[in-house]
C-alpha cells in the first residue's frame, strides 16, 4: 500500500503484527530512517549484491537502492554556454531574479543542500543558500514541473528539477500542456565543483517483522532483474541501478550522468542540519 | 455556546436518564479524543534538543505573521461571503434564488489542494486565461503582460476564502431560516432600513452560528498543507511537517502541533467568553417564518450576482476545469474499474463515521442542557479538540493507543485461545472511522449546540414539568426543532470525511484505496490530470448529501 509521510511510524506502531514484508520509499533519508528505527533486517543475497553497486546499498544489506534520479538544471533554451554549470554557480549574482525552485524544505532540495554541506561545510553552504535565495525569481514552492512551466512562461530563466520529470513531461504522458513545458526547456547535467551530479534514490528494505521473508527477498531480486530495471527506466524514467541496464531514450538524450561520489549515507546524516539551515537563511520565506 | 444558556434552565433530573449515563458516555467520548492527544504529548515530552530556540530565532516570527495574516484574511472573507449570501437567500426572493440556495454549498465538495491545482493551471501565465487574454490584447510573450501571481499570500487567502465560506454559510443560513419573523418585523416597524435590519437584528442573533462556521473554516485553513505548500505560503503547520519529515524529529513536530492546539483553544475560548451570558433562544410560540421580500429589476440582478460570484469562484471554475480534464483523460484512458470500489470505500467509511459523529455530537451538545455542571461542559470541550490538530499528526497520535489495544487483545487471545489475533485496530476500517470521528466530532458538537441554542428553554421546561424525562425531552422537543442545524452538521462531517487525506493515507487498511488516496497517488506521481476523474468523483460523492439535506432542511410553511 502507498503511504507518503509516516511509513516508518505506521510500521513501527504495528510492530511484530505488521503484515508488511517489503518497505519501499524514495529519498535516502527515508531509507536510513527505516534502518535507524530498526524496522529493516539485514539481507544477504548474491543476486542483489551483484546487481546493486556498493555505494547504492547498505554494507550489511539493510537497504538497497532500486533506481536513481538526478537533480538537474532546467533552463531557458535561449541561454548559451551552460555546459560545465555547477550547483555552486546557481548562487552567482548574475542569475539574480532568474532562478525558480521548489521549497528548500522539500526532501529533494534538502538532500541536495545536505550534499553541499558534506562537501563544503556549514559556513560555505549557508553563504551558498543565501546567494541562491537572493537569486530567486519567486518564492520557493510548488513542484519541479512548475519550474519548467515558469521558465516557459518567462517568469525565470533556470531552476532545478528531478530527471524523471523530464521524461514524464516530454513523453506527453502528463498531457499535452506538460509536453510543451518539457519541450520548452533545455536540460543541463550540473555537477558540484570538483564532483559529480547529485543523485537520490528510490529503494527498499525487507521489514524487520516480514511474515514472508523469503518472498520479500525474491521480490527485491526481481526488482533488480533486467526486466524490472527496464520497467523502472521505461515506465518511470528513472536511472536503473543495475550497471548496463538500458536507459529510456528521453533520459539518454540528456547526456552521460557522472554521479557525485559523496556517500548517500553521509547525505542522509546531514539532512537535519540542511533543513535547519534552510530555516536559518529564511529560504522558503 | 450552549452551556452559557444551560445553567439557568436546569431542573432536577428525574430518574429516566440518569445523569450518570450521560456523564459516562461523554467521558468515553472525551477519552477517545484525548487518547491520541496524550500519545502526542508523551511523544513531545521525549524532548527535542534545541528545537524551540531554533524556531524562535528563525521560523516563528515569520510563520506567526503569515499564519495570522492568512487567518485574518480568510476569516474576513468567509464571514463576509458566507453571512452575506445566507442573508440574501434567506431574506429576499429573486430569480434563481432556489438554485443558488443550494449551489452556494457546492464549494464544500472541493478539497482545497484540488482547487489550488486547478486554479494554478487556469491562471498560470501559460494557462488558458492569460494566454487568451494575451491573444485578445495582441501581446506575444508572457512577460509583456505581467499579472499578479496566484502563488502568494493574497492568492492563498482568496482561494481558501472562496472554497471555505460554506462552513459559515451553512450554519448561518440554517439559523436565519429558523429565525422568527417578529424580531425582523419589529426592526422594520421601528424604521430600520433593510441593511440596518441585517446589521442590527439578524447579524447579532446569528453570532453563534457565524462564530462556529468561522472557527471551522479557520481551523481548516490552518491545517491545510496541500494548498499552502503549492502556493508557497509558509504557515506554522508547514513547519510542523518540515520538523517531522526533514529532521525525523517527531517529538518536535508533536510539540509544535500541541502548542498550535493550545493557541487555537485560547482563540476559541476568547470568542466564547465574549458571548458569555447572552441568550440566543427564540420565542416559545411556533415561530412564524420570516417572509422573503421580493426583489425586482436591478436589485434582483444584484442579489443573484452577489450569490453567483462565490459559486462560480469556489466551485464552477475549478470543477469545470476538472470536468474538462476528466473528459479528455476518459477519451484516452477510459474509466478504471478501481474507481467504483474506491467510491464505495469512500462512501462506506465516511457514512459510518458521520453516523457515529453526529450521534455522539448530539448527545454531547444536549448533555449540559439536561444535566448541567461546569466539569461536564469541560468534558464536551475535550471531545472537540481533534479538529485543531493537523490530520497527519493526529493519525500519528492515534497509532500508539490503537497498537496498545491490539497488543492487549492479541495477548488475551493467546492466553485464552492459544492463538494470536493479528491487528484489530490499527490498519483496519475501524481505525479510519475512529480517526474521522476524532477529527470531525467538533463539527457535530458545534452544529448540534448551535441548533439547540435556538430552542427556547421554556419548551424544554414545559416538557419536563409535564413529566418527560431528559431523553424524551431531547427526542420529542429539542431534536425536531434543531433538526436543520443537526443535518447541516452531518453534511459538513460527511464531506470532510470524503475529502480527508493525510489520516486516511496513514491509517487505511492494506490494499484499500479511497478516492482521496487514489487522487493523491496520481498527484504524487505527478500525473494529477489522471486523477481528475477521482477528483470529480470526490466532488460528486460530496454533493449527494447536499441534495438530501436541502430537501429536508428547507422549512415548509
Amino acid at each position: 500500500m502507498f503511504v507518503d509521510k509516516g511509513l516508518a511510524e505506521r510500521v513501527a506502531a504495528e510492530g511484530a503484527r505488521s503484515a508488511a514484508d517489503v518497505l519501499m520509499t524514495v529519498d535516502i533519508g527515508n531509507l536510513i530512517e527505516l534502518v535507524d528505527r530498526d524496522l529493516a533486517q539485514p539481507v544477504r543475497s548474491a543476486v542483489l549484491e551483484a546487481a546493486v553497486p556498493a555505494p547504492l546499498r547498505d554494507a550489511e544489506g539493510r537497504w538497497f537502492s532500486l533506481s536513481t534520479r538526478a537533480r538537474l538544471v532546467y533552463a531557458d533554451p535561449d541561454l548559451r554556454d551552460l555546459a560545465g554549470l555547477t550547483y555552486e554557480d546557481l548562487a552567482d549574482p548574475k542569475w539574480k531574479g532568474k532562478v525558480c525552485l521548489r521549497a528548500g524544505q522539500h526532501p529533494y532540495n534538502t538532500a541536495l543542500i545536505a550534499a553541499h554541506l558534506v562537501r563544503h561545510g556549514e559556513e560555505r553552504t549557508e553563504a551558498w543558500l543565501r546567494g541562491l535565495k537572493a537569486n530567486l525569481a519567486r518564492k520557493a514552492g510548488g513542484g519541479d514541473r512548475d519550474v519548467a512551466r515558469d521558465i516557459v512562461a518567462d517568469l525565470c530563466d533556470l531552476g532545478l528539477g528531478n530527471s524523471y520529470y523530464i521524461g514524464l513531461m516530454r513523453s506527453g504522458r502528463g498531457g499535452p500542456e506538460q509536453k510543451t513545458w518539457g519541450d520548452g526547456v533545455q536540460v543541463v547535467l550540473p555537477t558540484f565543483r570538483g564532483g559529480g551530479t547529485h543523485v537520490n534514490v528510490s529503494g527498499a528494505v525487507v521489514a524487520r517483522s516480514a511474515p514472508n521473508r523469503d518472498n520479500a527477498v525474491r521480490l527485491l531480486e526481481y526488482l533488480v532483474s533486467d526486466e524490472a530495471q527496464g520497467l523502472y527506466a521505461r515506465a518511470d524514467y528513472e536511472y536503473p541501478v543495475k550497471p548496463g541496464a538500458p536507459l529510456d531514450p528521453l533520459l539518454a538524450d540528456l547526456g552521460v550522468l557522472s554521479v557525485d561520489p559523496t556517500p548517500l549515507v553521509e547525505i542522509a546524516r546531514s539532512r537535519k542540519a540542511a533543513s535547519l539551515l534552510v530555516d536559518k537563511v529564511g529560504f522558503d520565506r | 455556546m450552549l452551556q452559557d444558556l444551560a445553567r439557568p434552565q436546569a431542573l432536577p433530573a428525574p430518574a429516566r436518564l440518569r445523569p450518570g449515563a450521560w456523564t459516562l458516555a461523554a467521558a468515553a467520548a472525551a477519552l477517545l479524543v484525548l487518547a491520541p492527544l496524550a500519545a502526542l504529548a508523551a511523544e513531545a515530552l521525549r524532548g527535542s534538543s534545541g528545537l524551540w530556540p531554533h524556531l524562535l530565532a528563525y521560523v516563528l516570527p515569520q510563520a506567526i505573521r503569515d499564519t495570522a495574516l492568512l487567518l485574518a484574511g480568510v476569516g474576513i472573507l468567509v464571514v463576509a461571503v458566507g453571512t452575506g449570501a445566507a442573508w440574501i437567500v434567506a431574506a429576499y426572493e429573486f430569480p434563481g434564488r432556489r438554485i443558488l440556495d443550494w449551489a452556494l454549498l457546492l464549494p464544500l465538495a472541493v478539497p482545497t489542494y484540488i482547487a489550488a491545482y486547478a486554479y494554478l493551471d487556469l491562471l498560470h501565465p501559460v494557462g488558458p486565461v492569460q494566454s487568451g487574454l494575451r491573444s485578445l490584447l495582441g501581446y506575444a510573450r508572457p512577460r509583456d503582460l505581467a499579472l499578479p501571481d496566484l502563488r502568494s499570500l493574497p492568492g492563498c487567502i482568496l482561494l481558501l476564502g472562496f472554497v471555505l465560506y460554506p462552513y459559515v454559510y451553512l450554519p448561518t443560513r440554517a439559523l436565519f431560516l429558523m429565525q422568527s419573523a417578529s424580531l425582523v418585523e419589529a426592526g422594520r416597524c421601528l424604521g430600520l432600513r433593510p441593511a440596518a435590519v441585517f446589521r442590527r437584528v439578524a447579524l447579532p442573533l446569528a453570532r453563534p452560528a457565524i462564530a462556529l462556521g468561522t472557527s471551522l473554516a479557520l481551523l481548516e485553513a490552518l491545517n491545510d498543507i496541500g494548498a499552502a505548500e503549492f502556493l508557497g505560503v509558509r504557515t506554522l503547520t508547514v513547519s510542523v511537517y518540515a520538523t517531522w519529515v526533514n529532521r525525523s524529529d517527531l517529538p518536535g513536530a508533536a510539540g509544535i502541533a500541541l502548542a498550535l492546539l493550545l493557541a487555537c483553544l485560547a482563540l476559541i475560548g476568547l470568542e466564547r467568553a465574549a458571548r458569555r451570558g447572552r441568550g440566543y433562544a427564540g420565542a416559545a410560540q411556533r415561530p412564524r417564518r420570516m417572509g422573503r421580500t421580493p426583489l425586482a429589476g436591478p436589485a434582483a440582478l444584484a442579489a443573484a450576482g452577489a450569490c453567483l460570484v462565490p459559486v462560480a469562484l469556489g466551485f464552477l471554475a475549478p470543477a469545470g476545469f476538472l470536468a474538462l480534464e476528466a473528459a479528455r483523460r476518459l477519451r484516452v484512458a477510459g474509466l478504471s474499474d478501481a474507481l467504483l470500489s474506491e467510491s464505495l470505500n469512500t462512501l462506506r467509511f465516511s457514512a459510518l463515521a458521520t453516523l457515529v459523529a453526529v450521534a455522539l455530537g448530539l448527545l454531547l451538545a444536549a448533555g449540559p442542557r439536561l444535566v448541567p455542571g461546569a466539569w461536564r461542559a469541560a468534558l464536551v470541550r475535550c471531545a472537540t479538540l481533534g479538529y485543531a490538530v493537523p490530520g497527519a499528526i493526529l493519525a500519528i497520535g492515534l497509532m500508539p493507543p490503537l497498537a496498545a489495544v491490539d497488543g492487549a487483545l492479541d495477548g488475551l487471545s493467546r492466553t485464552l485461545a492459544g492463538a494470536g489475533l493479528g491487528a484489530l485496530g490499527l490498519g483496519t476500517g475501524f481505525a479510519l472511522v475512529y480517526a474521522y470521528v476524532v477529527r470531525f466530532l467538533a463539527i457535530a458538537v458545534g452544529t448540534g449546540e448551535a441548533g439547540l441554542a435556538r430552542v427556547p428553554r421554556s419548551l424544554g421546561d414545559a416538557a419536563r414539568v409535564l413529566g418527560r424525562g431528559p431523553g424524551a425531552t431531547l427526542a420529542q422537543v429539542h431534536l425536531p426543532l434543531a433538526w436543520p442545524a443537526v443535518l447541516g452538521g452531518a453534511l459538513l462531517v460527511f464531506v470532510d470525511c470524503v475529502k480527508e487525506l493525510p489520516a486516511t493515507l496513514l491509517l487505511r487498511p492494506l490494499n484499500v484505496e479511497t478516492l482521496a488516496t487514489h487522487l493523491y497517488g496520481e498527484a504524487a506521481r505527478g500525473t494529477y490530470e489522471d486523477g481528475a476523474v477521482a477528483a470529480l468523483l470526490i466532488v460528486a460523492v460530496g454533493l449527494l448529501p447536499v441534495a438530501v439535506l436541502l430537501r429536508v432542511s428547507t422549512p415548509r410553511g
